[in-house]
Formats: structure tokens, sequence, C-alpha cells
């Protein structure tokens, strides 16, 4: 291995990515563009769900229930409905996702003993926001009852007040608002490196043989592991700017709070660089028409790391044989590493086991990547 | 001018069939992803790791740490003896939630009194913690109102048969069983189709430029328009068969049901096909070569899944967020499949979102065309 040959390679690649400004511009703007849209944009929380309400009682009782709705800032009651077709029409179209009926015996209800019912008719298409939404209403409702309750209790005289309950005192940790930011964010740095480190890299091959500069290359002196480094360190050096800018517009920008060291950031970071480069410095070599390498490379990144990180959906709850897969995802590793950085402020003590994982997966995936390359053509 | 675009289209396909590896790359990465998507996508919340604290050691601390034992949302995977192993279980991650019951519980509540039970959390991920809240809140409730008319019961049986507890009884429609897979699946037919179909179409013409080939084009008597239609039009198949293929996998596989028309479903893909197609053709006129259209592709290829209603609602992006959503062909195509899907609902009332769709596809073909045309003088 001769620095000198790794030297004038590295510069010709350089040169390659500065000379084409669109695609340099492209991987800077990634992390710019893609945190401000996943800050400003995930937030899987809800508010200000729309809420028709189907009344078919028209008493002091509903009107109060409803005004119960109308201040939670989780519902804004947006029109009333008076017939069951109408329930399916809104439902339908969408222009309400969720239907509050009160039934024409409410107030016999109330009035009578121990139990009255309100339906809550939900449209479920996205479970996600329908278990909030109901969480909420139920507590809405619950608001409601206490309410009436006490009203009752007060005109029964000689009737103790008895709020006999049981308070819910909570603390969040890590993220003491449960912003969705915050958990959203550090996985970021973690899907911007993959996308950069696969756009750059896994055409880097292809092109050569595409261009029918490949010849040249291999008429040279040099080695199948210079020309590896040679060719990604630009990359990596591109890799590590990005990280920086996310970092930095993740802590100044968007207030995630940054708790723990710079070093293990950077040292994570350098692994998890290498091991992105690797993988489509290999695909490259692999396959050597761009169309192909590049539906290779969208597909063994974007898919791991959106789906089996754990950046956005938890692993926990995944099926025993999926979670069994995400061992093998080299970003299930990283974006664990960057939460616990990030969040928790953990050290690079406490987080043994994805560390080794992520060296041991950029050594074998360095190895594979070098091994990939022959000096031959055809 | 039919003749030629024929010729195109022979050229095109023969491309295509030649190349062994594509019929491969083009189905059977989208149909692992399917699968790995139905199964790995879930904002569920099932079987939180639960710590309990119970320093209170009464029958009601007990009733209340029972209830969470129960409860198919929680797991209770360590009984803490201190406040400070409780908080050590969550430090470590082996716990996501603790309950605390501090001492003296029993003796409030007998007391008629407010008694407190404090909750940690886990907020690393925001949304498992807010629902995770969410059912602890439902438990400590639903414990309080039923203490409550107990108490009540025995202190004064005539009030307490007169007090009423008004519930809400919630009927989810569309997805009763709160099934995730049943919202993502849909989206992911979308998604997946929109990653293949750009990038393909996106290819398409670049290659050509950067091989060399798109000149030679140029010299015959063939027009830019009827060279973009022969182009586009194997794509819109690829883009079809795609498409069946993985609705195919969603409802034979996870059992989506798939309760409106075929018919309503093709007009949708053909409409959202000509949206990503024309995509795909913009970025093609746009580059010089296969890097610049692979690294624009990858740059927008995140932001319309975002901004897609695909995973996170639209509803709660700030109003700017909310505004850009309305140019982009996938947040329509979505309520499209998903509606086809779910709700079974026909043409009248997914108008808005095909007259939406047909006017990007429209927008974006003609300047497509219009840029094409340019790009190559």
């Amino acid at each position: 291995m001769k620095l000198r040959r790794i030297r004038a390679l590295a510069t010709k690649e350089l040169l390659q990515v500065v000379r084409d400004p669109r695609s340099l511009m492209l991987a800077l703007l990634m992390p710019v563009m893609q945190l401000l849209l996943l800050g400003y944009g995930v937030n899987l929380d809800i508010s200000h769900v729309p809420v028709c309400v189907y009344d078919q009682e028209g008493s002091q009782f509903s009107q109060s229930l409803f005004k119960h709705f109308q201040a939670s800032p989780y519902f804004r009651i947006v029109s009333s409905i008076h017939s069951d077709r109408g329930i399916r029409r809104a439902m339908d179209d969408g222009t309400c996702r969720m239907v509050l009926v009160v039934p024409a015996d409410f107030s016999r209800q109330i009035n009578g003993p121990r139990h009255a019912s309100v339906q809550a008719i939900v449209d479920a298409t996205d479970d996600n926001t329908a278990t909030l939404a109901t969480a909420y209403a139920q507590v809405v409702v619950a608001g409601f009852s206490s309410d009436v309750q006490l009203n009752m209790m007060e005109r029964t005289r000689g009737m103790p007040l008895l709020p006999a309950s049981v308070a819910q005192q909570s603390r969040v940790w890590f993220n003491e608002d449960l912003e969705s930011r915050n958990f959203i964010i550090p996985g970021v740095v973690a899907l911007v490196l993959a996308l950069v480190g696969a756009q750059l890299t896994s055409l880097t091959i292809a092109r050569e043989w595409e261009r029918g500069t490949m010849e040249l290359l291999i008429s040279t002196p040099v080695t199948p592991m210079e020309l590896l480094i040679g060719k990604l360190l630009p990359y990596f050096g591109i890799g590590l700017v990005d990280a920086l800018i996310c970092l930095l517009f993740a802590v100044f920008w968007f207030d995630v709070p940054f708790r723990g060291g710079l070093a293990a950031l950077l040292f994570t970071t350098s692994l998890f660089l290498v091991v992105v480069l690797s993988v489509g410095y290999f695909i490259s070599v692999v396959v050597p028409n761009q169309i192909g390498a590049s539906q290779i490379a969208l597909v063994i990144t974007i898919m791991p790391i959106t789906l089996l990180s754990g950046y956005t959906f938890p692993i926990d709850q995944m099926p025993a044989v999926i979670r069994g897969v995400t061992y093998g995802i080299y970003a299930r590793y990283y974006v664990t590493i960057l939460k616990s950085l990030f969040l928790k402020g953990s050290s690079l003590h406490a987080l043994w086991f994805p560390l080794l994982a992520l060296a041991a997966y950029a050594a074998i995936t360095a190895l594979l990547a070098a091994r990939s390359f022959r000096k031959r053509i055809g | 001018m039919f003749e030629r675009i024929w010729h195109v289209l022979v050229k095109e396909f023969l491309e295509l069939r030649r190349d062994r590896w594509a019929r491969f790359r083009l189905l059977v990465p989208p149909l692992l992803q399917v699968l790995v998507f139905g199964y790995a996508a879930t904002f569920e919340v099932f079987g939180v790791s639960t710590a309990v604290l119970d320093l209170d050691h009464s029958q009601e601390s007990r009733a209340l740490v029972a209830e969470f034992a129960s409860n198919p949302h929680f797991r209770i995977v360590q009984m803490a003896s201190s406040q400070h192993e409780a908080e050590a279980a969550i430090d470590d991650s082996s716990a996501a939630v603790a309950i605390i019951v501090h001492a003296g519980f029993a003796r409030l509540l007998r007391k008629g009194q407010s008694a407190p039970v404090q909750v940690l959390v886990d907020g690393t991920n925001s949304n498992s913690a807010l629902i995770a809240l969410g059912y602890v809140g439902a438990i400590v409730n639903d414990y309080s109102q039923s203490y409550r008319s107990d108490l009540l019961e025995r202190i004064n049986p005539r009030v307490a048969g007169s007090l009423v507890t008004i519930t809400l009884d919630d009927r989810p429609w569309y997805n009763t069983s709160l099934n995730s897979r049943w919202f993502f699946v849909p989206g992911v037919i979308a998604t997946i189709t929109l990653i293949m179909v750009v990038n393909l179409t996106a290819f398409a013409i670049v290659r050509e430029r950067e091989v060399g080939t798109l000149e030679q084009l140029m010299v015959t008597p063939l027009r830019p328009f009827e060279l973009i239609v022969g182009k586009t039009i194997p794509f819109f198949f690829v883009g079809l068969g795609l498409m069946a293929a993985v609705t195919l996998v969603g409802t034979l596989w996870f059992r989506v049901p798939f309760r409106g028309s075929l018919a309503v479903l093709l007009l949708g893909t053909s409409l959202y096909l000509l949206s990503t197609l024309s995509l795909g053709l913009m970025i093609s006129t746009v580059c010089k070569t296969q890097q610049q259209a692979f690294a624009t592709n990858f740059f927008l290829v995140n932001p319309l899944f975002i901004l897609s209603g695909f995973a996170f609602p639209i509803s709660s992006m700030p109003p700017f967020l909310q505004w850009l959503t309305y140019a982009n062909p996938v947040r329509y195509f979505i309520v499209i499949i998903r509606s086809v899907f779910l709700k079974g609902v026909g043409v009248a009332v997914l108008a808005p979102q095909l007259l939406a769709l047909a006017a990007i596809g429209i927008v974006l073909m003609g300047a497509a065309t219009l840029r094409f045309h340019k790009s190559i003088d």
C-alpha cells in the first residue's frame, strides 16, 4: 500500500465531486432539508381532531358535554349531523374523524340509576390517531361524568363530598415534554449519513465501467485496497461534515438536548460511515451498471433505516422474527447509540454492545468491499 | 407517429428483457419490502415493560397493581423494593414505565381523599410514551371510579344507587380491531410504487444521454414527444404490474380487507402513475448524469414520504408544511388507496383527490415535455 497512490486517487475523486456541484450541493443540503422536514413534520400526537356531533336529544346535558369537548385542545367540533346517513357520509369523506352520538334518552339515563353512555364513532383507518383520540375522549367524558356526579351530591342534602380518587402524577424522563422531535431527530443523523453515503458511493465503480475509464484505472499500479481507501476518503469527509451540520442544527435550531460526549459521537459516527461507505462501494462493484446499483442502494438503505433501525418504529413491538432481523441491520446499533448520546447522555461504557456490533460491521464490510474488487476486465 | 412510438416501445421492452437482473430487481425488493413493512411498521403499544414499587402494602395498592398486571398493554418485569431501584430500571432501559405507590395510599383513600400514584415514564420514544400514559390514565381512572362507588355504597347506599356514571362507548369504524397493518399496508403499496417508478423513469433518459445514445435517437425521425411517450409507457405497465403484485401480497398475505372496487383503484393508480412518471421524467431532463439523477431522486423521495400522511398525520403538522402537502401527489393517492381498501367508497367521494392527482399529473407532464425539448437543443 502506497500513501502516494491513495492520495492521488483521493484527489481525483475529490475533484470529481467538486466539479459536479449539483451532486455536492445535494449531499450538503440533504441534512438540512431532512432535519427541517422531520423536525417539523413528524408529530404523532394529535390535536384539534375534527369531531361531528349527532345530538338526538338536544338537552342541557348534551350541550354541556359538547362544551367539555370544545374546551379540550384535542378536539374541534366541526359540524352537527341530523341523521344516521349523515354519519356515514361525514365519516366516508373524512369531514370528521369522530362522531359523538348522544342518545335520545340521555337525560333520562343520567337521572336514572347508575349508567349512561355516549357513543363515539371513530375513524380507525389510522389506528394510532384513533387510539389516542379515543383515550383523550375517554378522559373528557370521565371529567364530564364526575362534574355531573359532584353536582348531584351537592344537591343531595347531608351528603359529604367525596373525591376519593387516585391522582396520577406522571414524570417523564429523558424527553420531558414528550416532544416527537427529540425522539426523531437523533435518528435522522443515521438516516442522512446512510442516504448520502449510498448516494455518493454506490455508483462510483459502476460509473467508471459505464464511462469506459475503468480500463485506464486498471492499467495503473493501484491495488484494490488503495482503490477502496482512495475512493472513499473524500466521501468520508463529506459524511463527517454532514454529521456536523446535523448536530449543530439539532442542538441550536431544534433545541434537542445533546447530553453525551462529542468524542463518543465522533468515534461512532466514523465507524458508521465506514460501514455505509463500504456497503455502497460493495454494491457498486457487484452491480456494474448504474441503474441496477441505484435500485439496490435505494432498497438496501431506505427500507432498513426507516423501518428496522428503531428510528421511528419501536423494535420491541415487532414480531420476534423481524426483531431477529433487526440485529442484522447495522443502522440499528448506530440509532441506539445516537438516541442514548443525545437524550440519555450515556457513556460509551454503557453502550458496549451496540458499539462492538458496529465495530464488527465496520471491519467486515470494509474487508468485503476491498476483497470484492478484482483488476480484471470482462 | 404511432409506428415510431411503437418502435421505441419495442426497443425499451427488449432492453428490459435482455437485462435478466432487471426482472429480479423489479419484483423481489418491492415484495420483500411489503412483507417486512407489514410486520415492522406499527405504532401500537403492547406489553410495555413496567416496574412496580408498592410501599403501601395494602389491599388497595395491591388491587391497583393487579389492574396493571392483568392489562395486556403492560408487562410487569420488576417488583422494585426502593425508589432508587425503580428509577434505576428506567435509567438502564430495563423498564419503560415505573408505577410507584407511596406509603399512606390506602389511608388517604379510605378517608375519602385524593391519593397520589407516581408514574415514571421513559420519554425517549415520545409516541409510545404518550400512548402508554394514556393507558395508565385509563386504568387509574377506572380504579378510581369503582373505588368511589364502592365507598359510597358502604356509606350511603341510597345515594350511591342514584348516582350515575357516564361512559364513552367507542366504536372504531373501518378498522374495528385497530390493526396497524391495515393502516400501513395500503400506504406501503403507494410508496414502493413511487420509489421504483420515479427511479426507473429518471434513469431512462439520463442513461441514453450519458452513454451517448440519445444523440443517435435524436438523428432519427423520432420527435421528442414520441420519445417521451415511448419511454414512459413501459414504465407505466411496470408500475401497474408492481402495484398489482404488491396489492396481492397485502390482501392475500396480510389479509387487509379490500372493500372498494378494482375499477376505482385502477383509475386512481393510473392517475398516480401519470404524476410519478412525470416526476421521473422531470428529474431526467434536469440532470446530466445518472449520478445526479440518483442524488435528486434520493433527495426527493423522503420529503414525498413524510409529507404524504403515510405514517405521520398531516393534521399535526405546522400550517406551512400542511400547505406543501397539497402539492404532493402521494398525499392524494394514499387517501384514495386507503379509502378504497378500508372504507370501500367510490368515485363520488374520492372526486377531489382524483381531480387533484389528474391536475398535478398534467402539469408535471407538460412541464417535463417542455423541459425535455429544451434540454436536447
